[in-house]
């Protein structure tokens, strides 16, 4: 950095601030690890740019087809973990069509050849093939954390690649993978001498693991703090192995079984009684509850009654999760209601983050929701019934929602249900400033709703519309908006094909993906412009058009 | 306005354009009233369910049953139309699932399959006012298991409560892997062996055939359709398509 050490003279003049040499920049930068901080200051100037690209370690790319794995690389050039995101959210309920894309090999093929000091790589809703994962144990030598979520398209085989090559290996967290099975001994495959990992999680997958191994691995990590287990390892045998390996702080102990047994957990809890182990345990329903609890995952058939005792201990609680044990059990015979959740919000003062599945709801309920906890960052709400009033009221829920946003300045993530008019759009477009991910099913009444959100809602990045009476005339009247977030889904909607022509011949940086029916792949060049459309989804890219269609899927 | 051939398009053959039409809406009768504006601008009314392919019902099925017919978007829809509607739904509902009559929409509500399943495995066992319904109605809501094919890039997941036969799960499953080019072989009409003719696929490319297999309770893996359908989908943990000549050695041993 030019001559160091002090000169008689006084110092010449500071060089002016743009020609300082890009290693001050760097390491000015290097404070900044917001990845859109590091944006804005690289929109600066050329400088700027250039320092502010070179040294930039954590890359996420939220949605794989905005850009091409070559530009990531090229404009990125020393990332040491990426983050790259594949699928439209609704893919996790069956709606994307299978072999969509989001192939996860291109950005693992670039990675190798680009980042070869890469450290960590997290894939979520991506197809990553056993090959992908040979690639990452063989590519870097440095290789750290692999953490893959709702991916699909790889087995044990590829797992057993990673235990045996990934010398320096700290985190493997699969969350939520459909993994095949090819009764591959996958853990016995991490050598003796590896002792590096730190967090474990292999919860989703649904083969037998060997308890034995898992003792010896787990003993020999000595630095192992969170370890999330699948229900092949019985609960009576989870005591001995934490006896053996206290160094653990968390503990998941995956999916119960049906010949669950309470006087189980006892032994369990006993066997590490004063040790501050956090033991999280979903679909449980005779819970233990822990008044350390940040993160509460349980099936309704905990019930109000249940929930109300959460409310009363659990005063730390953050994040709350209620799911239906019986979803197409039309008659609930679960008692469950709106009650849970006022009263968890209404004792839960860190509660920010509920998923919420219930029968019924009231307006008076949200609001005094919305009273209770200002501070929801994220609220969803899956009212099962589409179109299900107030039960009391018998109106639409618009009031209860409108209060949620207007209340929850901090609101990020929304998803609403029940039935609902275009009003409650109104409030949300008005209110929702910071609003970044809305989901919509079943509501509105007219092109209006969806012209509500789109010209408001300044902060929204993806938009998720399922089942609404929208058209093409809210979608082409905003369609500068789009450019603006990530990504646009609207399914069983009221869209034409002439639409989203219309659309993409506007908008160029947009790419306009159309699905239809599998089994009538026609391809859509000769369907006319009033034909409606089935599936759309649309999202900003520097790419342009993938080329990886399935037949089903079209860009206009 | 939507012309016949969009009805075409988004999977319905005119005939059942006319059935579907007069599908159930979701939602408890009563609930939204006709606003004028709406339909003046053309737009349906409220949204009425896509089916895909085979007509698929309206989540209320069970429970709205025979209010069916208060259908506010039937304004074309005769009385008789609705009567045809209400008795088809009894019939259905009189039927064990068929995959036609399924009270389910696609990907509602939004929960993830796999968790589906394992809340399906976790319950403890539903309280059965008696024997006899026990053994009718299934215990649980769906039943997925996994199916790999040879060669094939991606795992996929079937609900085996779905399907009443084996001649409905190889058609679905050939649906499911046509990417791969599969196709129904030609059943060699063997009555006495029915359930194993229907369950031979070919792969087309290159002509080879495959054969449905499937892992039992007790980790065998067994040809499909050596037993009665009900026995199949009460001991199946999961189905592969393998290469016929894999299969060799395969088969019941009872």
């Amino acid at each position: 950095m030019g001559r160091g050490g002090s000169r008689a003279a006084p110092a010449a003049a500071m060089p002016p601030w743009h020609a300082l040499p890009d290693e001050v920049w760097e390491h000015a930068f290097s404070f900044l690890p917001a990845a859109s901080d590091r944006g804005a200051a690289a929109g600066a100037c050329r400088s700027w740019l250039r320092a502010e690209r070179r040294s930039r370690r954590r890359l996420s790319v939220a949605n794989c087809y905005a850009a091409s794995p070559q530009d990531a690389v090229e404009r990125f050039p020393a990332v040491r973990a990426a983050e790259v995101k594949g699928k439209p959210h609704f893919a996790d309920f069956g709606l994307v069509p299978p072999a969509w894309g989001a192939a996860a090999a291109p950005w693992v093929a670039a990675a190798a050849d680009g980042w070869p000091l890469l450290e960590e790589l997290s894939f979520k809703r991506m197809v990553v093939t056993d090959e992908c994962l040979e690639m990452i144990a063989a590519s870097f030598r440095n290789f750290q954390v692999l953490r893959l979520v709702s991916c699909e398209g790889f087995s044990t085989a590829g797992l057993a690649a990673i235990a045996a090559g990934c010398r320096n290996l700290r985190e493997l967290d699969l969350q939520e993978n459909e993994i095949e099975d090819c009764s591959i001994h996958w853990l016995s495959l991490f050598p003796e001498s590896f002792t590096s990992l730190v967090t474990l999680n292999f919860s989703c997958l649904e083969g037998d693991v060997n308890i034995n191994v898992l003792e010896r691995l787990v003993t020999r990590c000595r630095n192992l703090k969170t370890l999330k287990l699948n229900n092949s390892i019985p609960l009576d045998k989870l005591a001995s192995l934490l006896h053996k390996a206290p160094q653990i702080v968390e503990l998941g102990t995956g999916r119960f079984s049906a010949d669950y047994h309470p006087n189980l957990f006892e032994k369990l809890e006993a066997a590490f009684a004063g040790d501050g182990l956090a033991v999280s345990v979903s679909h449980l329903h005779k819970f233990h509850l822990n008044i350390e609890t940040v993160n509460f995952q349980v099936m309704d058939l905990i019930e109000d009654h249940g929930l109300a005792v959460v409310a009363s201990s659990c005063n730390k609680l953050q994040e709350l999760r209620v799911f239906p044990s019986d979803p197409f059990d039309a008659a609930g015979q679960v008692s469950l209601t709106e009650r849970g959740l006022v009263d968890v919000s209404a004792s839960c003062p860190m509660l920010e983050s509920v998923l919420y599945f219930c029968r019924r709801m009231t307006n008076e309920a949200l609001i005094a929701i919305a009273k209770n906890r200002p501070n929801f960052t994220c609220f969803r709400l899956c009212i099962i019934e589409p179109h299900t009033p107030d039960y009391i009221t018998h109106q639409p829920l618009d009031a209860g929602f409108s209060a949620i946003v207007e209340s929850c300045k901090g609101l990020t993530r929304l998803s609403v249900s029940g039935l609902l008019t275009d009003h409650v759009f109104k409030s949300i477009g008005a209110h929702a400033d910071r609003l970044e991910m809305l989901s919509i099913a079943f509501a509105g009444n007219s092109d209006l709703g969806l012209h509500y959100i789109l010209s408001g809602c300044k902060s929204l990045k993806k938009l998720e519309i399922r089942d609404c009476p929208f058209g093409d005339k809210p979608l082409l009247a905003n369609a500068a908006k789009l450019e603006t977030m990530r990504s646009l889904w609207m399914s069983s909607c009221s869209l034409t094909l002439g639409a989203c022509r219309q659309l993409a011949r506007k908008m160029p940086r947009l790419s306009v993906e159309v699905m239809n029916d599998p089994e009538r792949a026609c391809p859509l060049d000769s369907l006319a412009d009033e034909t409606l459309i089935d599936k759309l989804y649309v999202y900003r890219t520097i790419a342009g058009p993938r080329s990886d269609t399935p037949a089903c899927v079209q860009i206009v | 306005m939507a012309p016949p051939q969009e009805r075409d398009y988004i999977g319905l053959s005119p005939a059942a354009a006319a059935a579907a039409a007069t599908e159930l809406r979701l939602g408890l009768p009563g609930t939204e009233e006709a606003e004028g504006g709406e339909e003046a601008a053309g737009v349906p009314l409220t949204l009425e369910l896509l089916p895909k392919g085979s007509a698929k019902r309206g989540f209320t099925d069970a429970i709205v049953g025979g209010s069916a017919g208060q259908l506010l978007d039937a304004a074309a829809r005769g009385k008789a139309a609705a009567a045809e509607e209400d008795e088809e739904e009894e019939e259905e509902k009189k039927k064990a699932q068929a995959p036609a009559a399924k009270a389910q929409v696609v990907g509602w509500p939004p929960i993830r399959s796999y968790r589906k399943n394992t809340m399906a495995m976790s319950l403890p066992a539903p309280k059965i006012k008696d024997d006899v319904e026990a053994k009718q109605t299934p215990t649980q809501g769906c039943l997925y298991v996994k199916v790999s094919m040879d060669g094939a890039p991606y795992l996929r997941k079937v609900d085996l409560k779905v399907y009443n036969n084996y001649k409905e799960l190889s058609l679905a499953l050939e649906k499911m892997f046509s990417s791969f080019t599969v196709g129904l072989g030609k059943s060699n009409g063997k009555s006495g062996r029915e359930g194993l003719a229907d369950c031979r696929l070919t792969d087309l490319k290159n002509g080879t055939e495959l054969v449905l297999t499937y892992e039992d309770k007790d980790g065998d893996w067994m040809l499909v359709g050596d037993v009665p359908w009900q026995m199949f989908t009460d001991s199946c943990r999961r189905l592969r398509i393998m290469k016929g000549s894999d299969a060799v050695g395969l088969g019941k041993y009872r």
